[in-house]
């Protein structure tokens, strides 16, 4: 066997063994194709659940419980979208390689790129979410993201998408061995949502009680990635400028963006710790996963 | 280093089957220890497929043909041992595996392709080519759940050999197709062959094997009995099978007076056997139990060694003088040097006859023998030399409208008469 054969036969193998682009997209584009068969909406359906939970909050929020935020569904959303990213992928991860099984079982083709499709597929969606949220804000002439403060959204999202790949590589896992993670996994969901500052501000909760007495709450309240992510999309396009009750206190809790940096990175951390758990996690036991499904 | 496309190092497959193994983290918390039976599927399997071979992987059902396949896909991990593998490979372990049914057959192509390691660009080049070959025109843009299995199996197929693969591994899916698309196969894997590359398939069918492989591997119980040539690997199947044996039997038949034990093929050391080489000794047993009024009727004993259809092929005869006439109990032993080159299953009849060659008694063996000579069709091997020269060209060949006198080497016979 000729060398350029040699290299042509080695690479065409690396090629079947490694995640490619192209097949994470071919099976985002199958799952979204499925999921939007036969609707004449297609698309529109993903927006309708944010819409609702807007609706559902700003009502509770601003009508009943009188939170007194100014401008409370722009403010929610900014923070509601990049957790609807996390936990519409890490329940979608869940079943990625059950679900799949199928495939698993019979076709040799590199696993690592079942969680990604998960992620993939709700990055997709939180993609069109975003627009449609950057579109409204411009409508209702609410314009103080535009500037340089939005660049907040970048670093805020990158460490999103951190800590959802590697809890969805972890979720996928283990759901394989013990079939109740997806139990789990919605009660840690449920709880996280209300670990962040998603429906409420910081600055709402920092002045009371338990986080007067124990200052050091305040830091392990961002030991969560997702609330500095959530603070840190409020403050690139929400903006800091709003306040709320008498006398005004501040809805963001600085107005400034070193702390939103600081916040970020504090999350980055464990961020990227359940990334390195989750990828070894997937590794170990994804050789074992066409026998125990 | 050897020029190998799969290798697989003392591949052993343990499936753990958990009888009581904790399926949630409850139980994981109650039950920390886990009640398992260990299950051998593959033991210690060394097998290297050279590069450009057509190999047949064949076995009882359970023999671990469809797990090795698997390991050696790279899609089950070997409990012990290490496989490498050397391209792209492409398997068709099951029909339409890795089908979406909500998707079209378009859809599911290029699906498909991706998952064996194609780029779209390159599935494009080459997607005509298997709509063509699936013959699936009209359907392509179906969705995938209207097909039938024969057009699942098409289109998977059809996938498969078109990704441009180094090695292909087919579990046993082409059975489901009509024997046109059967013989389409075929073709494909001939053509495989003389492309150089590598084919490692599961199959039932002995006969195919027999016919495209160049090796044949038998699987009993997750060993390799058997790796060689193909005629002989169907060989040992058969034996394990049982299925050498033929169907209609009379054995043990008892006359009055007259009874048969099981008659047996014995190879040079003795053991009994099925299936010998032209050229190899064999020796065959026949136990008989005579009563005195009958011993003193028989005038010699006639074994017939017959083929298909029961044409006799050779027969040995035992003359009286040969037989112990004082002793109720005979053993008969035929021993044949040298089995003749012929190639079939035979059977052997035995009957006693008296001196007006009338049969006392017959008997037709159980199990059938099996010889066999070197590959090749026809059931005698012949030696035969061949030659050939160079012709002396078109104008020594007198054709019929030759005019008269123009060719004087014409036989004579040509033109006259008639």
């Amino acid at each position: 066997m000729d060398v350029a054969a040699t290299v042509r036969v080695h690479e065409r193998a690396r090629a079947q063994g490694r995640v490619r682009w192209e097949l994470l997209v071919g099976i985002v584009r199958k799952d979204l194709k499925i999921k939007y068969q036969g609707s004449a909406l297609g698309f529109v359906w993903s927006l309708v659940n944010p819409l609702v939970l807007l609706a559902v909050y700003t009502f509770v929020f601003q009508i009943v419980l009188r939170a007194g935020i100014p401008k409370f569904g722009f403010f929610l959303l900014s923070a509601l979208l990049p957790w609807t990213f996390l936990s519409g992928s890490v329940t979608f991860a869940t079943d990625a390689v059950v679900g799949n099984a199928g495939l698993v079982r019979k076709v040799p083709f590199p696993l690592s790129v079942l969680p990604m499709t998960a992620v993939g597929f709700n990055l997709t969606h939180f993609g069109l979410q975003m627009l449609v949220l950057l579109a409204a804000m411009l409508v209702t002439g609410f314009t103080s993201f535009l500037g340089v403060q939005v660049l907040l959204a970048i670093p805020a999202i990158a460490v999103a998408i951190i800590l959802t790949v590697g809890l969805s590589y972890l979720v996928a896992a283990l759901n394989v061995r013990y079939r109740d993670t997806k139990h789990l996994v919605e009660i840690v969901l449920m709880a996280g949502f209300w670990a962040c500052p998603i429906v409420y501000s910081v600055s709402q909760i920092s002045d009371k009680g338990p986080f007067v007495r124990w200052p050091w709450l305040v830091d392990a309240y961002y030991l969560n990635p997702m609330a500095g992510v959530s603070v840190s999309m409020q403050r690139a396009l929400y903006g800091a400028g709003h306040t709320y009750g008498a006398p005004p206190t501040p809805v963001l809790p600085d107005p400034g963006y070193l702390f939103y940096v600081e916040k970020l990175a504090v999350g980055a951390i464990p961020s990227l710790l359940i990334l390195a758990l989750g990828l070894y996690v997937y590794h170990r036991m994804s050789a074992d996963f066409a026998e125990e499904l | 280093m050897s020029d190998y496309a799969i290798r697989a190092t003392e591949v052993s497959k343990v499936f753990v089957n958990h009888v009581e193994r904790a399926t949630s983290f409850k139980e994981r918390i109650i039950r920390r220890r886990a009640l398992t039976q260990d299950f051998y599927a593959l033991r210690d399997i060394s097998l290297e497929i050279e590069r450009g071979g057509t190999v047949g992987l064949i076995g009882a059902n359970g023999a671990g043909k469809s797990t090795l396949l698997k390991v050696l896909a790279g899609i089950l991990r070997p409990s012990q041992g290490s496989v490498k593998t050397r391209g792209r490979i492409a398997s068709l372990l099951e029909l339409g595996a890795g089908f979406n049914g909500e998707l079209t057959g378009r859809e599911n192509v290029y699906l498909n392709a991706s998952l064996l390691g194609m780029s779209r660009r390159e599935t494009d080049r080459v997607f005509d080519s298997i709509v063509n070959f699936a013959e699936l025109e009209e359907f392509i843009d179906n969705p995938v759940k209207h097909y039938s299995s024969g057009m699942y199996v098409r289109l998977g197929f059809a996938v498969a050999v078109h990704v441009d693969p180094d090695v292909l591994l087919v579990d046993e899916v082409l059975a489901v197709g009509d024997e046109h698309f059967a013989r389409k196969c075929l073709d494909k894997i001939a053509q495989f062959q003389d492309d150089g590359r590598t084919i490692l398939f599961v199959s039932h069918g002995l006969d195919v094997v027999e016919r495209i492989c160049s090796r044949g591997v038998v699987l009993d119980h997750g060993r390799v009995v058997y790796d060689g040539d193909p005629y002989f690997a169907t060989g040992e199947l058969r034996k394990i099978l049982g299925t050498d044996v033929p169907v209609e039997i009379e054995d043990e038949e008892t006359d009055e007076g007259v009874s048969f034990g099981p008659i047996v093929f014995a190879d040079a050391s003795g053991r009994p056997a099925s299936l010998f080489r032209t050229g190899d000794p064999m020796t065959i047993r026949v136990p008989a139990s005579i009563s005195a009024r009958w011993r003193a009727a028989i005038e010699r004993v006639r074994a017939v060694v017959m083929g298909v259809g029961d044409i006799p092929i050779w027969e040995m005869v035992a003359e009286r003088a040969d037989l112990p006439s004082d002793q109720s109990d005979w053993l008969l032993t035929f021993t044949v040097p040298s089995c003749p080159p012929i190639r079939g299953r035979f059977v052997l009849g035995v009957s006693l006859m008296t001196a007006s060659d009338q049969p006392i008694a017959a008997i037709r063996s159980r199990h059938a023998f099996e010889v066999k000579a070197d590959p090749g069709a026809g059931i005698l091997s012949v030696d035969y030399h061949v030659s050939a020269q160079p012709s002396a060209g078109a104008s020594a060949i007198p054709a019929a409208s030759t005019t008269e006198g123009e060719d004087t080497r014409a036989p004579a016979t040509s033109k006259v008469g008639r």
